[in-house]
């Protein structure tokens, strides 16, 4: 038999190399994208247009391409969102047809981009004439961090304690009151960390937005949410993969796909600060 | 405790949780400006029945309950009252200090607010006397834009107390309002207590014998969902007319 404090170590030592496993795998993409992106990193890169075939140049308009639709995606899902789970988790009654619309919703979570995507052309694109656009890849967009946005937000609602509730029903608050001044804000934490890592995982998504409004080169920047646009993670595919020179556009593409990281990076980095702060 | 005198009335009180009888036949009034003690052991229906006095069993759709409690004319537990109106005529203290999370100040002005005072300098002034009343207005004068949370438990109590008497209900209802608290907090809320009886009408519910003959005037004993006993509380310290009353006021069983 094996002594216990030998099991430990040999324990504890496998879940370690588990870790620094995973560790060192993201630290080797980390580094490896840092090192030949950074290179390309200048003031210009970041601020003008691509010109020359994509070959000089900067990517301004797919970062703004980004922020725009990343952006427009949040007002729209945000508040419906947050209120469709304001209803599902304080005034929905407690029976089947509810736990059937709880369970779509979570299931809506893990149906693949494509798919949002595809639909989105079929309504937005077509069916509401907005053409390929800012505004038709913002809509599906929303609707593809829709579901978790009301999945966060009703876990954070009900994290609120119910001795707050009781609190101010005390008083002679009522339901709406309770919730409005009491409920929201104790939630609201939760509820923008929740915001936060979907509008983060919206900036890096390109399926949806491959069929409803982003293009692989510009002139201009949309110049209304009826427009096409650029947009950094499909700039990123059409550099590295469809490029007719790969070894020039190969450097843009590393210093496009830092770009990105960091850009979602910063998104989840002040999802952490929030959600430490709510400690 | 004569008939007459009652602010509240409770008549054929029965309330299950689920198939559970928790409260069975309850009859039982209380006095205007009297502290009402209910004590029994653990389990035997005391936050339950003080929940019921102020419509707080609504939040939980397995509770049902029958009977009557008379309150100013009508029947609280009617189908037809507002549980709204009754919450703000018989406010709660709970067991655990439960200060929003908010500034000490809007703490106090939730509930003016909520009951439609708009004057800024009324509000002010209403959450001074609040203060003053619970005893606390000397320790946090300073720090009325401080997190409530900041308080120590015996502050945050008397911070939910002051919560309380802000909006001015007739009945102030305590679930064992220091049994999270340091003797010392008790105290200072026990002391609170007497003096809100002069305005007030408070039901307490607590687990400490001591607290219940030091602040209640009246004392009622509960077992197993049923009021066994109730009276002056001297006199159910002293000469109890119930055995079980007897065994528990002397401390061998709890």
């Amino acid at each position: 038999m094996m002594p216990k404090k030998l099991m430990q170590i040999l324990g504890l030592s496998s879940l370690m190399a588990c870790a620094a496993v995973v560790v060192g795998l993201l630290g080797i993409i980390l580094f490896d994208m840092t090192g030949k992106g950074v290179q390309v990193l200048s003031w210009e890169f970041l601020a003008s247009f691509p010109h020359k075939g994509m070959t000089q140049g900067g990517i301004f308009p797919a970062i703004f391409g980004t922020v725009a639709i990343t952006l427009l995606s949040t007002l729209l899902a945000a508040p419906l969102g947050i209120a469709c789970a304001v209803w599902l988790a304080e005034y929905a009654p407690n029976h089947a047809f509810t736990r059937l619309v709880q369970a779509s919703i979570r299931n809506l979570a893990g149906v693949p981009s494509i798919v949002y995507g595809l639909f989105g052309l079929a309504i937005f694109v077509e069916g509401l004439h907005m053409g390929m656009s800012v505004l038709a890849s913002g809509c599906t967009l929303a609707l593809l961090t829709l579901p978790s946005v009301i999945t966060t937000t009703e876990e954070a609602l009900r994290r609120v304690p119910v001795l707050y509730r009781e609190g101010a029903l005390a008083l002679g608050a009522t339901k709406w009151e309770t919730m409005r001044s009491v409920v929201l804000p104790a939630a609201v934490p939760g509820i923008l960390t929740g915001v936060i890592l979907a509008l983060s995982r919206a900036a890096g998504e390109t399926a949806p937005i491959l069929f409803t409004g982003v293009v692989f080169y510009s002139r201009f920047l949309p110049y209304s949410v009826f427009d096409e646009f650029m947009a950094l993670p499909y700039h990123l595919y059409i550099l590295s993969t469809q490029h007719h020179e790969p070894d020039i556009a190969r450097p843009l593409a590393y210093g496009t796909a830092l770009v990105l990281l960091v850009l979602v990076l910063a998104l989840n980095l002040v999802a952490f600060i929030v959600r430490a702060k709510q400690r | 405790m004569t008939q007459h005198s009652n602010l509240l009335e409770i008549q054929h009180l029965n309330l299950y949780f689920g198939k559970k009888h928790a409260l069975k036949d309850i009859n039982l009034g209380i006095p205007k400006n009297k502290i009402v003690a209910l004590i029994g052991p653990s389990g035997c229906g005391k936050t339950a029945l003080l929940r019921t006095m102020n419509r707080m069993h609504d939040l939980n759709p397995d509770v049902k309950i029958t009977g009557a409690i008379h309150f100013d004319g009508h029947n609280i537990l009617h189908g037809n009252t507002n549980p709204v109106r009754v919450r703000r005529d018989i406010g709660m203290v709970f067991q655990k200090p439960n200060p929003f999370p908010k500034s000490i100040f809007k703490n106090v002005a939730y509930g003016l607010e909520i009951n439609g005072m708009r004057d800024s300098a009324e509000i002010r002034q209403r959450v001074e006397d609040s203060l003053r009343a619970a005893y606390l207005w000397e320790e946090v004068r300073d720090d009325l834009d401080k997190s409530a949370l900041e308080l120590s438990g015996g502050q945050q109590q008397r911070l939910c107390i002051a919560r309380t008497i802000a909006v001015e209900p007739q009945i102030i209802l305590m679930d064992e309002p220091c049994s999270a608290l340091d003797p010392i907090s008790t105290g200072k809320v026990e002391e609170t207590m007497l003096q809100l009886k002069e305005q007030f009408t408070l039901v307490v519910v607590t687990h400490n014998m001591q607290q219940a003959q030091r602040v209640a005037d009246f004392t009622a004993f509960m077992y197993l969902g049923e009021v066994i006993e109730h009276g002056d509380t001297s006199r159910i310290f002293k000469h109890p007319e119930h055995e079980l009353t007897k065994n528990y006021v002397h401390g061998r069983f709890g």
